[in-house]
């Protein structure tokens, strides 16, 4: 999985963070940074809840990556 | 400004029709250049031969951007960026005011090319004048695609090619977060093309004269011709046309060479880097030889600032300028910018306490990479070359205090101001 911020739909509600402190701090404005886009398996599921709770759906979750060993970037499924 | 051309080893190409007594009509365009064949899909297979790239500042090749929208389904729509959002920049105002055909001409062919029958030539709404005389010119021609000439908020991100899009669009001239991309998904839903005015006046004459043609001029990595706009210490400022490749020390020289002693040459404009002047002579201009000196091409600016001038201070009023200009939409630049505007004046002008360089430094990657468009990225990039390029400088400024060249009257140029 790769967690995506839309900087424009981001309000810095900062719910993320809460939700995700693994992965997510906030900088001195509240906006979320984020330590790394791929999200390991055993957080995967911290990291979808957290992207369903922000309040405008500016952080985003998607599962056509996934993370392989070494893989900084993570790939696409095929298909 | 002056616009002078002097021919390089190819002589000049867009600027050949230029004349001093006032614009290119469409008889004297055709007498330049003769009529536009008739081009087709086949066009692309010649730009991309050509290894014509964007002359807006991202330098993409525009053969490949060609086909991903003419492999789009349904119509297209072909963008014409004359907006010029860099205050430094003379050389898409000079197209569009002098030789406005050649540009319309670049959009005739792109437009047949990718099989579009809308087109829109975008400049400055408060440029009246302007948007008057390109009207005129698309009225007096006959093109089978429909061009509107549509004015825009003379903002420095309103350009920006998503921004371009939305306002087209009906929305606010604000970049959009991607993807869809333009080429997938621009105006009114349709796969668009957004290219800067210059390429397309380089695409105008590649479907006359052909990509060896082209390919004569500048490296075989970076071929043709570019427009470069020289500026600050030089002689004579102005809008000159050189191979791409060409030594920036060269196109100082081709602006009548420096008029003072440099310090620093600020290459690529306000999205662009500063080179210590010796170090940035020999390097070629072209994207790939800019960027490993530290730098950028940008849109082809080059000014030469004084040592009598404070880099810093310049550097200080440039990043306030950048960061009331955002789009106000991001909070890493909605905040970040103004924060590092403030740390560069205090580096800038007050000084003496040794904390201006923390906080920049601090400041910076909090920034970095963190806006829908390259907006913020720009701005980091003028700074870190500013403290790299006046390192010692800085440290001064920082635990002394300011030094004299603040007291010069500022040298790079911003919009509202007289050049």
């Amino acid at each position: 999985m790769r967690l995506r911020v839309n900087p424009i739909a981001c309000t810095g509600h900062g719910m993320c963070a809460e939700l995700l402190p693994e992965l997510i701090t906030l900088d001195p404005w509240g906006y979320p940074l984020l330590a790394s886009e791929m999200v390991p398996q055993a957080l995967a599921g911290h990291a979808r809840r957290a992207a369903d709770a922000c309040p405008t759906l500016a952080l985003l979750a998607d599962d056509s990556f996934v993370a392989g060993p070494g893989v900084r970037h993570g790939r696409r499924h095929a298909g | 400004m002056n616009t002078i051309t002097v021919g390089h080893r190819a002589g000049p190409r867009l600027l050949a029709g230029l004349s001093y007594y006032g614009p290119a009509g469409l008889p004297d365009h055709h007498r330049q250049h003769g009529p536009l064949p008739a081009v087709g899909r086949r066009l692309i297979d010649v730009v991309d031969a050509a290894g014509l790239t964007g002359r807006g500042g991202a330098g993409f090749p525009t053969g490949r951007k060609m086909r991903i929208v003419a492999g789009g389904r349904g119509s297209k729509v072909v963008v014409a960026n004359g907006c010029e959002g860099e205050p430094a920049s003379s050389k898409d105002r000079l197209l569009l005011t002098m030789l406005p055909h050649l540009v319309l001409d670049g959009l005739a062919a792109a437009a047949a090319a990718i099989g579009a029958r809308d087109a829109y030539l975008c400049v400055h709404d408060h440029e009246a004048s302007l948007l008057e005389s390109l009207q005129a010119a698309v009225a007096a021609r006959k093109d089978s695609v429909r061009i509107q000439v549509s004015g825009v908020p003379g903002r420095y991100v309103a350009s920006e090619q998503s921004a371009l899009v939305q306002y087209l669009n009906g929305g606010a001239a604000k970049p959009a977060f991607s993807p869809p991309r333009p080429q997938e998904r621009g105006v009114r839903g349709l796969p668009t093309l957004v290219n800067n005015v210059e390429t397309l006046a380089h695409l105008a004459l590649i479907a006359r004269y052909g990509d060896r043609w082209f390919r004569s001029a500048g490296l075989p990595a970076a071929p043709g011709t570019m427009l470069v706009t020289v500026g600050g210490a030089v002689r004579r400022p102005g809008v000159y046309e050189i191979e791409l490749g060409t030594p920036v020390g060269e196109a100082v020289a081709r602006a009548g060479g420096l008029a003072e002693q440099p310090q620093a040459l600020l290459v690529g404009g306000y999205f662009g880097a500063w080179l210590p002047a010796g170090a940035a002579w020999p390097v070629p201009m072209t994207h790939a030889a800019l960027k490993a000196a530290g730098g950028a091409l940008g849109a082809g600016m080059v000014i030469a600032l004084p040592a009598s001038s404070c880099l810093l201070a310049e550097t200080a009023r440039i990043v306030r300028y950048l960061a009331d200009e955002g789009a106000g939409q991001c909070g890493p630049c909605v905040f970040g910018l103004p924060a590092l505007a403030n740390a560069m004046a205090d580096l800038a002008y007050h000084g003496g306490r040794g904390r201006a360089g923390r906080q920049l430094a601090a400041l910076l990657p909090l920034v970095e990479r963190r806006g829908a468009c390259k907006h913020p990225d720009g701005v980091t990039q003028l700074i870190r070359s500013a403290v790299r390029v006046a390192a010692r400088d800085a440290r001064e400024h920082d635990v002394a205090g300011p030094c004299r060249g603040i007291t010069r009257e500022p040298l790079l140029p911003l919009p509202g101001e007289d050049l």
